[in-house]
This record gives C-alpha cells, sequence and structure tokens, in this order.
C-alpha cells in the first residue's frame, strides 16, 4: 500500500500465484525478522535495517516508465516462482530504463522438497512447508539472499533516485526550475526514508528544502530575484495556522503540488512534517523551539518578501500555531515532563500572549470603551480569514481555534484568556527563573490594566519591573516603567508616590526637556495647592529634587565661641529642569554636651586635616546599582594623631571613612528606590534659610547661626519645602559636625625675652583672653606692687585688642595709674572672646643683701657654695622671683603672677698681700648675653671703722663689660693703728646697658657686701735652695740643701688668742706645723718633709728649718710649697679632727690634699671644714687637729722665686722642665 | 540598489556591554529611537544567558570558546558573547540579516572584546562606564558596516 505508514519497499512476484501464495505468510513473516546491514554512498554511515516488503502481481504496466520519480509506488524486486522437482531453475531478466528488474526462479522439487539454487539469482528452497531443520536451513538460506538483494536494488535504485534529484536541484538557477516540484522529489526520499524508519534522515530532506527555500527567501531580499518565488509573494488570505495533528496535510501538500502553496502554506506543511519526524524520534521540545523559530522567521520572511498581509492576520497565524505546537506537544508527553521543560515552552507561551495582545489592542477590545464599529470589521475580517475549523480539531472543547474565536468575540471573553494566557506565562517564566522575562510580560499585562482603567492591578506589577532595573540600572527601562507609574499613582490618587516618582522623573536625563518640565510642574501644582489640613506635610526624599554636594564652614575648622557667628555655606545641586523657589531650607542639627571630646578622636583630626573646612558629599550613585558584588570603593584616608601637649606623633595609621557602607548589613534592592517614609526630624536647633529660588544646577545656600550653648553639633538632616512638600534628606553624610567652647577669661603674663635681666628695665608682655567676658569701660588691672620690682610707666604704651582669630581689631592708649601699693592697668574695652596685649616694663631692685644668709641676692650666694660646685654656677646666673597679685576685673579671686629676674652679674672678692700690705680685689662676672657700661665703682667699709683707709687702685670711672667677661677692681687696705680683726666692705657699681643711649629712670648700683677676716699678716716664710758646699748651681741628682725661714711680724694680737697659745713668763708661744710640699715633683724632699714648731709669739722671732732636697729635673725650678699649719692641741669637743702625728706618719698624699685649698680660700669663713671629709676613720680617737693659716696671716716671700738646676754631666738627655 | 539593500549594511543594530553584575556597561543602538525597545530587551535576554552561563557552570571558566551563540528568540536576533570576568557583549543582529554567518559573528565579538580589554587597561579607567570615541566608532563601524 502506497504512502501508508508502514514503510514498505514493493517487490513484484510472478510464476506460481499459488505456489508463492502457500509460501507467502513465511516470507512475509520472516523476511523482517533478521537485520541487514545498510551500506550506504557518499560515505553515509552503515545502518542495520529491517526490510518488510510489500508483494504484488507481476504486470507489464508496472515496469517503470522514464522520468518516473515516484520511488515509492517503483517495485525493486522482481521475483518468479516455480515448483521444481529437478533442478532446472532459470533466471531471465530484463533491463528496464530507470530501474533494474531481477527475476528469480524458484523450483519445486517433488512434494515434500523445495529446492532453491542459485545458480546466478536463483535459489531453491526445500520443502518450504515443512518443519525439517533442512526447511529450516533452506529458508534461512534464501531470506538472506533475498534480503540482500531486495537491499541491492533498493540501494541502487534510492542512489539512482538521489542522483537524479540532485541533478535536478543543480538546475535550479536555470529559468522555469519549480521549487515546489523539486520539493516533491526531495519529500519521496523522506517519505522512503521514513518508512525505512530512517526518520533522522526523513527530517534530514525537510531541513534541506527549507534551508533551500530559507535561503532563496535571503537571496531574494538580497535582491537576486528568483522567478518563482514570486509565486510566494502572493497576498496572504489564509491564516489558520499550523496544523499538526495529522502526519501529512495532504490538502497543503496537494496545494503545493499544484503550485498554489503560499508561503505560510509551504512553511506550515514543512513544519508539519518536521514535527511529525521530531515527535518520531521523541524530540517534543526540538520542536518547541524550532516552532519559535519558524514562527520569528515567516514573519520576517514575509516582511522581507514584502508580502501584503492584512493586519492582525499574521497575529492570528503566529497565535494559531503557538497554541498549536502546544496542545500537540502536550499530547504526547505527560504533565511531569512538561513541567520540567518549561523553558522550551515557555517562549510558545510568550509569544502567543504577545500575540493575543496585539491582537485584542487592533480590534479594539482592550479599550475602555470596547471596539468600535471599525474595530468589528477587522474583527470580522481576521475570523473570515480563519475560515471553517478543520474538522480534526472541531470536536476539542480548547481547541486554538476556539479560543481565538472566542477570545476576539468579546471585550470580556478576550480580558479571561489575555489574563489566562499571562498569568501562566507569568508563572512560567517565574518558576525556570526568569525573572526578568516574567517581569517584561508583567509590565504589558500593567499595560492592560492601565488601559482598562484598573491602575490598582496594574501597579504590582509595574513596581516589580522597576524594581528589576533599579537593581541591574538599566536606565531607559526605568525611566520609561516610572513614567507608568506615575501614571499609575496619580490614577490610585498616591500623591505621596505620585509627587515622589515625579520628582524621580522631573530630574532624569532621559526625558525630554518637555517631560522633565511637565512632572516638575505635577509637583509645583500640588505644593501650591491650598491644603485642607493645613500643616500637613509631604515628606519626600531630596536626592531626586536636589544634591548636597559640598558644606564649608566659616570659620573653617568649625569650631565658634559661644555669641560667635558660624556661617555653613552648602552647595545644592538642583535637579529640576525650572527655576523651583523654595520657601525655607531647612538642616536639623543635633546638640551633645560632651564639650570637645570629638576633637581628640581621629576622625576629627583626619577630616579637619585634608578637607580644610570644605566637605565634599559623595554624588548619589543613583543610577548604579549597589549589588550585593559592587559595593562602594574604600575610601582610605592617612591619619596621624599627635599629643596634644607637644604635638609628637603618637599613633599613625589609615582609616576608612565608608566603613559604615561597607559592613553595613546587605539589604535586598529595594533599598534602592527610598522608602517613601522619610522621617522628619523635628529638633530643638535648626538652621534656617528662607525664601530660596533654586536654579537648576548648583546653588549656594548660606546659614549663619549664632552660636548658642557650648557642645558639639552635628547636622542631621536637610530639609527644603516647597509649599507642603518637603524634601528631606533624612542622613547627611560624611558626618558633618561644629563645635562652640565657652572660655573662662584669663590673665597671661610673660616675659619677652627669655629670661628677665634684675637691675634693668625689662618688657614683660601682657594677654588678656577675654573668653566670654566682656572688658567694659572703667575695667582695670589692680597690681599689688612687690617691694623690689617697679612697674615702670611709660607714656606711649599700647594696647591691641585682637579677635579669636588673631585679626587685629583696635588698639588704645594704656592708662596706668600708679600708688604706693597698687599700679592700676585701665583696660581697652573688648568684646567677648577677644584678645587684649599690651607690654609693661618692670624693674628688679636688688634688696638689701643679707651677710651670712643662704640669699638669692646679688653674688652672696656664691661664697657659700661648695667648691665642688663652682664649675657649675660659674655660668648660671643668680635668679630671684618677684610675685605680684593681680586683681582681674572679672573674678573675685587675685591672680599671681611670679616674674623671675635673673642677675646679670656674679662677683667675686680676694684678699691679696705683700708683706704686711694688704690689698682688696674685685672681680664682676657677666653671665648675660648683653654687654653694660660700669661706673662709679665703690668700695666701702661699712664697719665705719675711722683708722682704715681704701684707697681704689682703678683708674678708670666708666669701663664695659661684655657678655660673659669680667671685670676686676682693686683697693689697696691701710690703717694707722692696730687693724681691725674682720672688715666688711661694700662694693657698689653703676651700670647701664651698654646698648641703649639714654635710660628714663636712673639705675640702682649693683652692690655686693662681703667680709674680710684676718687680713694682718703674722708670719713670713722664707725658703731658701744653695747648691752643694763647692758647687756654683745645683745639679739634678745632688742634694741641696733648703733653708726656710718663718718670722713673726707683730707681737701678741686677738687672733692669736686660741687653743694652741701657751703663755709662759709673759711669753706667749704658739705651735706650728710646717710642711714642704712639692706638687710639681721637680724636687725629692729628702728626710722629714715637716715638723711642729714652736713660735714665739713675738715680733721678730724667727724660726729657722733646714732640710735636704734634690732637684730631678734641670732647668728654672720653683721652690717647693712651704706650708704652715696652727697645731692645735687635743679637745674633746672636736674629736673629729684629724690627729696630726697620725696624718704626719701617714703619708704626704692627704697633705696635698688639704694643700689644694688653701691658695683659692680667700674667705676665712670656711676654715673649720677643711679636714672634716677625711677626718670620720678618726672618729673617738683623741687627735691634736691641724689648722691651717689662713692666707692673709702668712706671707710667702719666697714665692715665685725659681733656682737654677743644672744637669749632671753625664745625663746624656736632656730634660728641661719649665714651669 | 534600491531599498533592499539596507539589511545588508546593518549588521548589528545593538550593542550592549553588560556587566558581571547585569549592569549595561555601555550601550549603543541604531536606530536611536528604539533604544527603549533594545534595552528592554537585552535585559529580558539576560534570563537566557544566566541559563545558559549556570547550564555551562565551570566549563565555561575553563572553556576558550566564550561565543555561546543565538539566543532568545523574538524576532529579532541575539547573539551573545561572554568573558572570562562574566562581562557579557550581546550584539542584536538585524533577522532579516541571516547572511551574517557564525565567523563573521565572532570575529566582531573579538573586535569588541579586544576594545574593552583596551578601555580596562587605562588604569584611570573609570570602570562604571567605558564610553569613549575609540569604543563609540568602533561600535558604531560594527552596526552600520559598508559592504
Amino acid at each position: 500500500s502506497l504512502g501508508s505508514p508502514q514503510p514498505l519497499p514493493p517487490g513484484s512476484s510472478a510464476g506460481d500465484q499459488n505456489l508463492f501464495t502457500s509460501v507467502y505468510p513465511t516470507l512475509s513473516q520472516q523476511l523482517p525478522r533478521e537485520p541487514m546491514e545498510w551500506r550506504r554512498s557518499y560515505g553515509r554511515a552503515p545502518k542495520m535495517i529491517h526490510l518488510e516488503s510489500n508483494f504484488v502481481q507481476f504486470k507489464e504496466e508496472l515496469l517503470p516508465k522514464e522520468g518516473n520519480k515516484a520511488l515509492l509506488t517503483f517495485p525493486f524486486l522482481h521475483i518468479y516462482w516455480t515448483e521444481c522437482c529437478v533442478s532446472t531453475s532459470e533466471g531471465k531478466r530484463t533491463r528496464g530504463g530507470i530501474g533494474l528488474k531481477m527475476s528469480v526462479a524458484l523450483c519445486m522439487e517433488g512434494l515434500s522438497q523445495i529446492v532453491c539454487s542459485c545458480l546466478c539469482r536463483c535459489v531453491v528452497l526445500s520443502d518450504p512447508l515443512k518443519d525439517s531443520s533442512r526447511t529450516q536451513e533452506s529458508w534461512n538460506a534464501f531470506l538472506t539472499k533475498l534480503r540482500t538483494l531486495l537491499l541491492m536494488s533498493f540501494t541502487k535504485n534510492l542512489g539512482k533516485f538521489e542522483d537524479d534529484m540532485r541533478t535536478l536541484r543543480e538546475k535550479r538557477t536555470e529559468p522555469g526550475w519549480s521549487f515546489c516540484e523539486y520539493f516533491m522529489v526531495q519529500e519521496e526520499l523522506a517519505f522512503v526514508f521514513e518508512m525505512l524508519q530512517q526518520f533522522e534522515d526523513a527530517l534530514v530532506q525537510y531541513d534541506e528544502l527549507d534551508a533551500l527555500f530559507s535561503q532563496y527567501v535571503v537571496n531574494f531580499g538580497a535582491g537576486d530575484g528568483a522567478n518563482w518565488l514570486t509565486f510566494f509573494c502572493q497576498p496572504v488570505k489564509s491564516w489558520n495556522g499550523l496544523i499538526l495533528r495529522k502526519p501529512i496535510d495532504m490538502e497543503k501538500r496537494e496545494s503545493i503540488q499544484r503550485r498554489e502553496a503560499t508561503l505560510l502554506d509551504l512553511r506550515s506543511y514543512l513544519f508539519s512534517r518536521q514535527c511529525t519526524l521530531l515527535l518520531f524520534l521523541q524530540r517534543p521540545w526540538e520542536v518547541a523551539q524550532r516552532a519559535l523559530e519558524l514562527l520569528h522567521n515567516c514573519v520576517q520572511e514575509l516582511k522581507l518578501l514584502e508580502v501584503s498581509v492584512p493586519p492582525g492576520a499574521l497575529d492570528c497565524w503566529v497565535f494559531l500555531s503557538c497554541l498549536e505546537v502546544l496542545q500537540r506537544i502536550e499530547g504526547c508527553c505527560d504533565r511531569a515532563q512538561i513541567d520540567s521543560n518549561i523553558a522550551h515552552t515557555v517562549g510558545l507561551w510568550s509569544y502567543a500572549t504577545e500575540k493575543l495582545k496585539s491582537l485584542g489592542y487592533l480590534c479594539g477590545l482592550v479599550s475602555e470603551k470596547g471596539p468600535n464599529s471599525e474595530d468589528l470589521n477587522r474583527t470580522v475580517d481576521l475570523l473570515a480569514g480563519l475560515g471553517a475549523e478543520r474538522p480534526e480539531t472541531a470536536n476539542t472543547a480548547q481547541s486554538p481555534y476556539k479560543k481565538l474565536k472566542e477570545a476576539l468575540s468579546s471585550v470580556e471573553a478576550f480580558e479571561k484568556h489575555y489574563l489566562d494566557l499571562s498569568h501562566a506565562t507569568i508563572e512560567m517564566y517565574t518558576s525556570i527563573g526568569r525573572i526578568r522575562s516574567a517581569k517584561f510580560v508583567g509590565k504589558d499585562l500593567a499595560e492592560f490594566y492601565m488601559r482598562k482603567k484598573a491602575p490598582q492591578k496594574a501597579e504590582i506589577y509595574l513596581q516589580g519591573a522597576l524594581k528589576n532595573y533599579l537593581a541591574e540600572g538599566w536606565a531607559l527601562p526605568i525611566t520609561h516603567t516610572r513614567k507608568q507609574l506615575a501614571e499609575c499613582q496619580k490614577h490610585l490618587g498616591q500623591i505621596e508616590n505620585y509627587l515622589q516618582t515625579s520628582s524621580l522623573l522631573a530630574s532624569d536625563h532621559h526625558l525630554t526637556e518637555e517631560e522633565r518640565k511637565h512632572f516638575c510642574q505635577e509637583i509645583l501644582d500640588f505644593a501650591s495647592q491650598p491644603s485642607d489640613n493645613p500643616g500637613h506635610k509631604i515628606v519626600l526624599p531630596m536626592q531626586s529634587f536636589a544634591q548636597l554636594r559640598d558644606l564649608h564652614f566659616d570659620p573653617s575648622n568649625a569650631v565658634v565661641h559661644v555669641g560667635g557667628v558660624l556661617c555653613i555655606e552648602i552647595t545644592m545641586y538642583s535637579q529640576m529642569p525650572v527655576p523651583v523657589h523654595v520657601e525655607q531650607i531647612v538642616v536639623n542639627v543635633h546638640f551633645s554636651i560632651e564639650k570637645n571630646s570629638y576633637r581628640k578622636t581621629a576622625e576629627w583630626l583626619t577630616k579637619h586635616k585634608t578637607s580644610n573646612g570644605i566637605i565634599n558629599f559623595p554624588p548619589e550613585t543613583a543610577p548604579f546599582p549597589v549589588s550585593q558584588n559592587s559595593l562602594p570603593a574604600l575610601e582610605l584616608y592617612e591619619m596621624f594623631e599627635r599629643s596634644p601637649s607637644d604635638n609628637s606623633l603618637n599613633t599613625t595609621g589609615i582609616i576608612c571613612r565608608n566603613v559604615h557602607m561597607l559592613l553595613r548589613r546587605q539589604e535586598s534592592s529595594s533599598s534602592l528606590e527610598m522608602p517613601s517614609g522619610v522621617a522628619l526630624e523635628e529638633g530643638a536647633h535648626v538652621l534656617r534659610c528662607s525664601h530660596v529660588t533654586l536654579e537648576p544646577g548648583a546653588n549656594q545656600i548660606t546659614f549663619r547661626t549664632q552660636a548658642k550653648e557650648p557642645g558639639t553639633y552635628t547636622l542631621r538632616q536637610l530639609c527644603a519645602s516647597v509649599g507642603s512638600v518637603w524634601f528631606v534628606l533624612p542622613h547627611i553624610y560624611p558626618i558633618v559636625q561644629y563645635d562652640v567652647y565657652s572660655q573662662e577669661p584669663q590673665l597671661h603674663v610673660e616675659p619677652l625675652a627669655d629670661s628677665l635681666l634684675a637691675g634693668i628695665p625689662q618688657k614683660v608682655k601682657f594677654t588678656v583672653t577675654t573668653g566670654h567676658y566682656t572688658i567694659k569701660n572703667g575695667d582695670s588691672l589692680q597690681l599689688s606692687n612687690a617691694e623690689a620690682m617697679l612697674i615702670l610707666c611709660q607714656a606711649e604704651s599700647r594696647a591691641v585688642v585682637y579677635s579669636n582669630t588673631r585679626e587685629q581689631s583696635s588698639d588704645a592708649a594704656l592708662r596706668i595709674q600708679s600708688s604706693d601699693k597698687v599700679t592700676s592697668i585701665s583696660l581697652p574695652v573688648a568684646p567677648a572672646y577677644h584678645v587684649i596685649e599690651f607690654e609693661l616694663e618692670v624693674l628688679s631692685l636688688p634688696s638689701a643683701p643679707a651677710l651670712g644668709g643662704e640669699s638669692d641676692m646679688l653674688g652672696m650666694a656664691e661664697p657659700h657654695r661648695k667648691h665642688k660646685d663652682k664649675q657649675k654656677t660659674g655660668h648660671c646666673m643668680v635668679t630671684t622671683d618677684h610675685k605680684v597679685s593681680i586683681d582681674c576685673p572679672w573674678s573675685i579671686y587675685s591672680t599671681v603672677i611670679a616674674l623671675t629676674f635673673s642677675v646679670p652679674f656674679r662677683t667675686t672678692h680676694a684678699l691679696l698681700s705683700s708683706g704686711t700690705r694688704k690689698y682688696v680685689q674685685v672681680c664682676v662676672q657677666n653671665l648675660s648675653e648683653l654687654d653694660f657700661q660700669l661706673s662709679d665703682s665703690y668700695l666701702v667699709d661699712t664697719s665705719d671703722s675711722t683708722d682704715l683707709q681704701l684707697v681704689p687702685l682703678n683708674t678708670q670711672s666708666q669701663q664695659p663689660i661684655y657678655s660673659k667677661q669680667s671685670v676686676f677692681f682693686v683697693w689697696e687696705l691701710k690703717w694707722t693703728e692696730e687693724p681691725p680683726p674682720s672688715l666688711h666692705c661694700q662694693f657698689s657699681v653703676g651700670f647701664s646697658p651698654a646698648s641703649e643711649e639714654q635710660l628714663s629712670i636712673s639705675l640702682k648700683p649693683y652692690t655686693y657686701e662681703f667680709k674680710v677676716e684676718n687680713f694682718f699678716t703674722l708670719y713670713n716664710v722664707k725658703a731658701e735652695i744653695f747648691p752643694p758646699s763647692g758647687m756654683e748651681y745645683c745639679r739634678t741628682g745632688s742634694l741641696c740643701s733648703l733653708e726656710v725661714l718663718i718670722t713673726r711680724l707683730s707681737d701678741l694680737l686677738e687672733v692669736d688668742k686660741d687653743e694652741a697659745l701657751t703663755e709662759s713668763d709673759e711669753h706667749f708661744s704658739t705651735k706650728l706645723m710646717y710642711e714642704v710640699v712639692d706638687n710639681s715633683s721637680n724636687w725629692a724632699v729628702c728626710g722629714k718633709s715637716c715638723g711642729v714648731i714652736s713660735m714665739p709669739v713675738a715680733a721678730r722671732a724667727t724660726h729657722r728649718v733646714h732640710m735636704e732636697v734634690m732637684p730631678l729635673f734641670a732647668g728654672y725650678l720653683p721652690l717647693p710649697d712651704v706650708r704652715l699649719f696652727k697645731y692645735l692641741p687635743h679637745h674633746s669637743a672636736h674629736s673629729s679632727q684629724l690627729d696630726a702625728d697620725s696624718w704626719i706618719e701617714n703619708d704626704s698624699l692627704s697633705v696635698d690634699k688639704h694643700g689644694d685649698d688653701q691658695p683659692d680660700s680667700s674667705s676665712l669663713k670656711s676654715r673649720g671644714s677643711v679636714h672634716s671629709a677625711c677626718s670620720s676613720e678618726h672618729k673617738g680617737l683623741p687627735m691634736p687637729r691641724l689648722q691651717a693659716l689662713p692666707a692673709g696671716q702668712v706671707f710667702n716671700s719666697s714665692s715665685g722665686t725659681q733656682v737654677l738646676v743644672i744637669p749632671s754631666q753625664d745625663d746624656h738627655v736632656l730634660e728641661v722642665s719649665v714651669t | 540598489m534600491g531599498k533592499r539593500t539596507r539589511y545588508l549594511t546593518i549588521t548589528a543594530i545593538c550593542i550592549p556591554v553588560i556587566t558581571k553584575e547585569n549592569y549595561p556597561l555601555y550601550i549603543r543602538s541604531t536606530p536611536m529611537e528604539n533604544e527603549l525597545r533594545f534595552q528592554y530587551m537585552v535585559h529580558t535576554s539576560l534570563d537566557m544567558v544566566d541559563e545558559k552561563i549556570s547550564s555551562m557552570g565551570k566549563a565555561l571558566v575553563n572553556q576558550r570558546e566564550l561565543y555561546l551563540g543565538l539566543l532568545y528568540p523574538t524576532e529579532d536576533y541575539k547573539v551573545f558573547y561572554t568573558t572570562i570576568s562574566k562581562v557579557k557583549f550581546v550584539m542584536v543582529v538585524n533577522p532579516s540579516n541571516t547572511a551574517l554567518r557564525d565567523n563573521e559573528i565572532h570575529r566582531m565579538f573579538w573586535k569588541l572584546h579586544n576594545s574593552y580589554i583596551d578601555v580596562m587597561c587605562n588604569p584611570f579607567c573609570n570602570p562604571r562606564t567605558i564610553s569613549r570615541p575609540g569604543t563609540d566608532n568602533m561600535v558604531m563601524s560594527m552596526m552600520i558596516q559598508v559592504c
């Protein structure tokens, strides 16, 4: 049977018909049982196929004619059957023009045997109807042979057919070539493959046809007109969609055959065949995918070929086709399969929805009023193009045809169908995660609802879509959807939402200027409406209205004192397309009392370091989505924290200023759209700026505030009010703060120079920091005068008033009134938080020096100092403090200020002797950095001994003394009678700074008091060295004699009356100890170097000591020192004193130590302590004591003399010591 | 040549570059009036991109072939290409232009990708926007290719 779905390559049989009839059941049953390998030409892969054959009786007319292209009805193999007993088979074959006809002779042998012999093409089947192994074998052999022959024949015929077909295809450029004709030929091949169950191969044939046709269309579009294609360009008159329920749509096939098919017919037929084959191949999802491509393609091809299509016709066709495909797929799959393959079918659903929507719009089914007559006419035309429903779906309730017809029948039916489809599509898209697609369909649905005046239903879809676009930052869809949403909200009467959306749209640069102005006007119109509820505020986020760009404080450090004026200048960038008059712009300020603790933080330091008073606000990143993966960039800054006391670096590091942005909880994308409920803070502290017109773009707005309470003020919210509409920036970030401080008034007094010098006028700077106190007229500083410090009033001294920022605001002459006790300084009038500065000259008077006590006074401290301290104190000026108590007008308490003055001079004195003549030397050392002029030096004896005369040896009355240098003054002491045991002297010298021309006041002279004791010479010591006898000079290494002559110069005096004095027979004598010391080690003293002598206390009493010394060097050698000590007997009260014998015998080193003290010890007061340092070890032992004689009592007449020592002759090395 | 030739001269009608986060980094289309429609379309097609990428999973990373072929069946064709960094290049091609072969599309994407890399190599480039004259010209030349 031709054209049946059972593919049967036909064969024909001839010969003994009865015989054939008897074997036919076995033959037809056995033939397909074994598969055969089908080897194919053109390198196609071999396939295993089962052969099934249709046998017809041979007739002459069955032989194919020339040019026959019907492969299906073509006889492939001719078999001749005959019964034979003997093997007499005969093969006969004839060759036809187009195919191969084959004759097979079958011979029956005997009754029980059918022998199938194969001589050429003869096969003997033995006993075919018996059940024996031989029969079976024979059958097998026969069947194998038959299959092989059948396949050979088939392959050969197929190859021939394919070759012919290709030849035909190559001719496609020739005029008169017909695509439809070729179509039929290749489809024949497809049928054959289909019959062989080679659906893949069959599909290839259709796909080739498809591609060939598509290529023609494209080429046609490119200008290469194929004549035959114009045929397909006839206007579309029928749009009844795909028909997929029949294996072969014969109606359409015939129209192709008749070359009457339209493009849609051809495409529909082609696809129905592809669909059938794909379903055979169990690939329903490919059907869906191909269907979508087909539908798109057809739409495009019709456009390309410029085929005339009535409006809506294609929509009908696509809609019907989509549903047909879906129903066809549903028909061959179970629910679970369908559900898990939504991804493949949802496209068709969506497409159908889209098309139904456009049909609805076209036919006036979406309008509020329903279709008009024109719409109805169009509907009628469209329905006419559908024709009658085809019989195969006529009984199906939900057939695409019925659905479309119903949908177009009424507004209500359309709505139902459209909503069903839309919801189904959205649900499917959502279920497979294609959210964007779902939202897009939802947006269409929203449009539908808007047209149906059901904004409440549209809103959710618009919001959903908008959220989606915002999350991914698609600007144009955002703008478009917002516009739709605005309309929706307007209809819904959601005033706040509408205004908010309007403000967003008004600032949207993707809209035209007119559109933006429109939305801006909407806001302004609303704002200007008289509200029925006065005081009611519509709060909207500011972001879309205007943006805060930067902020600048004046003063730039954002610190202001109480009562001070602070300016905050902000730059607001208006997003509105037109100037907007704003009633007021308000900054809500949060006040916190924590004074200045904030400014110690690192944040404050960095902020104020980097921004120099200008704080920039990051531009809004509204068009960019803040998705989980794109966090804002780190804002890193260097941070240096310095110690407040010495400004040294404590900490350094990097801080991230937008930590709160980076570490905050990741919110869903809904946060992108500013929540409409922006809380409006009502604070006690606000900064306000009224009646501002915000021009489009940047606007400068200045807030001015007077600081009130001290503390930290944080700018929180920025609000701009336009009528009842308030635009609010809920959080100002980065944090902006200013500080208000309050300060107590302060007085600060400091020397102008590094240190103040006593005795000369010195400048002192007074600084009054007014703080919160206002200096009124008549306010003055009352200085209680210190006794030794004068405040010098100068007529020209002025006070300068500075503002807190060190800008000079005024100056005024200073009025100073002095009385005995109090100096009153009138302060110039100055407002709060100003600084008054002025300078005063003060003079520290030298107070009367106190003798003996540890006094700070001039030079007197020095002699008391321990010897060891001398080096150190040598460069250090003696200081004196003067405390001044000042009464300030702002306080009931006095301020005590201590000023420290340094004495520029250090003075020492010395007693010099020449025999019995005495001299006093005063050394004045200038320790200061200044040069002075000294004048009128006096030395007076304060004890007023008339007998005593001080004869100055100083010749100059004026004498400069340069910085760090000394000047010496000498007086000779003269007396006529017995000299006093002690002398109180006062040295005074006038001084003035050398640099200054003229001093306004006369300065007090510098004085120095001292006491000289025991200055009268009692003993003369004379030492002489003689060369050895018989020699002219001393020689090194040879002993010389040292003669020491100690002579008493006076009779008994007061000073002699001590413990050492012994009296016998009215003769007084005292015990002295002498000691010869050579510190320079020029001499070696042989024998005892010291001894105790008893010295008569009488003038001209002499004691002579002789000893031997040896010069160690050659040259002029100074004589060894001879020292005299008073040898005091043991006294229990002085048990700590050194035992003379013990130290005499001890060593000479200890003696040397004591000797060190003597030459410099000009003051006689320090005697007693000389030995105390080394006496502790002898504590408790009764010992005599030694007391060095005061320098003034012993005159060494041989000091400074030298002895020539010549080297011994045998010395090879001459050593010369020069001292 | 007549009005039919215009289909061949327009190669691509919209070329967006989309970031990993599906934000449109760059979008150029012709004609300009249809930009909104294209943006809707390209945005919706990202569903398919996501699907393709997730179905490929790790294979995409290892794969040298970044061309993902045709996507999103509508009456307009879209061609999709992704980079290792998940930046996506999409080309909306006029559907009539079936003459456009895969290798040509490949070449165009390769050019686009290289251009993108050039822009990104600039350390001062703002990764939020890659629009600059060089890119624009290159993209425009792709959209209107003179035959």
